[in-house]
């Protein structure tokens, strides 16, 4: 589970205090399929950074399934990432020069995987996105959905608890957006929990729970199906429960 | 990560620039290939030396007149320095540890026969110096029975010194006439070389007596003595020493052992051979500036891809050391290139010049291995730092 308790991200610019995240108090319970929307600059990435432990916040308390993270040293930061988490951007992010089974190995070359292991489990990683066929090509000779496909293969490789995807759709088409999303879903029903940041409303509204952000702050919760559009979300703001 | 992990890693970065990874390598193998050539030349001299000396045997030592000062010239400083005497030698086989006692007179001279004439050293001595030298006689004897007191025992001859007289003729038992004495060959010697530049096949051997005649003196040019290496050459040079300080009434001579002579050579060379491996050194020194410029220009374009592993789990140490791979990966392949090329030149300088000795042991490829990784390892610390250093966020945001 996921637990934020009065979390602060503060960025100090030139004497002006800049906060990224204002005070987010939020519970998000293993399995749950939650989208993030707000206004650009409302703090969404920075909200799904410091839930994946690559940032951590300036102020409040932050535990991941039972356990304060707040304080980990580098090191057991990373191990922790590296085991629970699996990021998914907006720009796929993948190595430009390893093929797709390299890319998917890359965490369990980090977690000490035997080769013959890492080897295996990446195939099946690749089978389970649809692209056993495309293990040996590099990133330049995948589309843009078959890209985001092999990140989400990697995101998952490790059977982290939380996946967290920034925009995952947003450089997608329709069709293959549809593809990733229902990935990401199977994922999600398979016990995962789901994080997905959208500036679209259609993705938005598949989550169970919708989170409004504004200034840095959970302005408005709802159920996926009650979202009408963004605007009406952060005008119906309700106070903090 | 596993070291090999690690290395096959840092293959695939390389890879991707593969002719600055190429360029880069290249100086590490200069700087290398450098300092293998020139330290083989060195370490060739030195052996060089050794073997020189040694083709003398190691435990023996040489008395000569005069008080070597610092910066004395023997002979000249002091003024009333005494002569080394044939009763001096003698004296000095009282010694303990003294096995054998070579006095001999220096000097050159024409030696004639068969109508040809040649300018060679003369050495005047007595039966005992082919052991203590280590020369062997092809043919006859070398001067044997001789009473160093007088004269009579005739003439031995080196090989070179026979061939140029007679020709394919024999030289054995012909007459032959030294710095105007005529006298008989009764020897020719085994060939022994040069030593450092001195032929010892083009010299004649005559006994003490007849070199104090032919030469008009009865001062020694020096006093070779064998001793027994299980007492000790301290202990000889100082029972030497003590022996003829009472002769002489002072210290107006110079006992020199073979072992010091050798050390000083070797010093010498090993100041040398050292110098002109830090030159080499240089060379590797640029090499390993590239490699960290190569490495500090790749960690500002990859700042993407270290930020991405980052958020995939990697430490601030895997990333480190996956730098620190790459730089000893760039600098190891660079070192065993540079190697190849060092040991390759040193061969084609040898096959050039035979007679130049040169010594490239195989040891010093492992350590040449080691100190190009360790180059590496250290030219790639502070990118590899740098990388490590990186903000996961802001590293990802970089394009
Ligand atoms: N390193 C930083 N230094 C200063 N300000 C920052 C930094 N990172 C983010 N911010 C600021 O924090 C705020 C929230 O940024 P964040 O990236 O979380 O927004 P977002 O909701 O993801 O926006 P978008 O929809 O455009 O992606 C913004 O005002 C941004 O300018
Ligand atoms: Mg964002």
């Amino acid at each position: 589970m996921i637990r934020l308790v009065d979390v602060w991200r503060s960025y100090s610019l030139g004497g002006q205090e800049l906060h990224a995240l204002a005070g987010v108090t939020e519970d998000v319970l293993d399995g749950e399929h939650v989208a993030v929307m707000g206004p650009s600059g409302s703090g969404k990435s920075t909200l799904l950074n410091v839930i994946g432990l690559l940032d951590r916040p300036t102020r409040g308390r932050y535990e991941l399934d039972g356990r304060e993270v707040s304080d980990l040293d580098d090191a057991e930061l990373s191990r922790v990432r590296r085991d629970r988490v699996g990021h998914v951007f907006q720009a796929y992010h993948l190595v430009a020069r390893l093929d797709a089974q390299r890319n998917v190995e890359l965490p369990m070359l980090f977690a000490g995987v035997p080769r013959a292991e890492r080897h295996e489990r990446a195939r099946a990683a690749l089978a389970e996105v649809g692209l056993a066929k495309r293990s040996g090509h590099r990133p330049s000779e995948l589309s843009g959905g078959e890209r985001q496909r092999v990140a989400i293969a990697r995101a998952t490789v490790l059977r982290p608890t939380v996946i967290l995807a920034d925009e995952p759709t947003g450089n997608l088409d329709r069709a293959a957006g549809q593809q990733v999303l229902e990935l990401l879903e199977r994922l999600n029903h398979g016990g995962t929990t789901l994080m997905v940041v959208t500036h679209d409303l259609d993705v938005a509204r598949r989550a169970r729970r919708v989170l409004i952000l504004e200034d840095g702050r959970v302005v408005n919760r709802l159920a996926g199906h009650e979202l009408k559009s963004l605007a009406e979300a952060l005008a119906a703001k309700r106070v903090e429960p | 990560m596993r070291a090999s992990e690690l290395v096959a890693f840092a293959l695939t970065a390389l890879r991707e620039h593969k002719l600055r990874s190429v360029l880069s390598m290249l100086g590490i193998a200069i700087g290398v290939a450098a300092v293998v050539l020139l330290t083989s030349v060195g370490e060739g001299a030195r052996g060089f030396v050794a073997a020189q000396f040694s083709q003398f045997g190691t435990n023996l030592m040489q008395v000569t007149p005069g008080r070597l000062e610092t910066a004395g010239i023997p002979g000249m400083l002091g003024g009333s320095t005494r002569k080394l005497t044939f009763e001096d030698a003698e004296a000095l086989r009282r010694v303990r540890g003294v096995r054998r006692v070579v006095p001999t007179i220096v000097g050159q001279g024409a030696v004639q026969a068969a109508g040809r004439s040649r300018d060679v050293y003369v050495l005047a001595t007595t039966s005992e110096a082919p052991e203590a030298w280590r020369l062997s006689v092809r043919r006859g004897v070398f001067l044997a029975g001789s009473d160093p007191t007088r004269s009579g025992s005739g003439a031995v001859l080196g090989p070179k010194l026979a061939r140029e007289l007679f020709g394919d003729g024999d030289a054995y038992g012909a007459w032959v006439r030294i710095a105007g004495a005529r006298l008989r060959v009764v020897g020719i010697m085994e060939s022994k070389g040069e030593m450092l530049a001195f032929d010892l096949d083009d010299v004649a051997y005559v006994d003490l007596a007849t070199g104090m005649r032919i030469f008009d003196t009865d001062e020694l040019s020096e006093i070779d003595v064998e001793f027994d290496p299980g007492v000790g050459s301290e202990a000889v040079v100082a029972g030497v020493s003590r022996v003829l300080r009472e002769r002489h009434g002072r210290e107006d001579f110079t006992v020199t052992t073979q072992a010091a002579m050798l050390e000083t050579f070797d010093a010498v060379l090993r100041a040398v051979t050292t110098g002109v491996a830090a030159i080499g050194g240089i060379s590797l020194l640029v090499g390993a500036i590239g490699v960290l410029t190569i490495l500090w220009i790749a960690v500002g374009e990859r700042t993407h891809e270290i930020g991405l592993l980052r958020a995939l789990g990697a430490t601030r140490t895997t990333i480190l050391w996956l730098f620190l791979a790459e730089s000893a990966v760039l600098a190891g392949l660079g070192g065993a290139a540079g190697l190849a090329l060092g040991y390759g030149a040193a061969g084609a300088l040898q096959l050039a010049v035979p007679a130049l000795p040169l010594q490239a042991s195989p040891g010093f490829a492992a350590a040449g291995l080691a100190v190009s990784v360790l180059t590496g390892l250290v030219a790639g610390a502070a990118p590899a730092r740098r990388a490590a250093r990186l903000d996961p966020i802001e590293a990802l945001r970089a394009e």
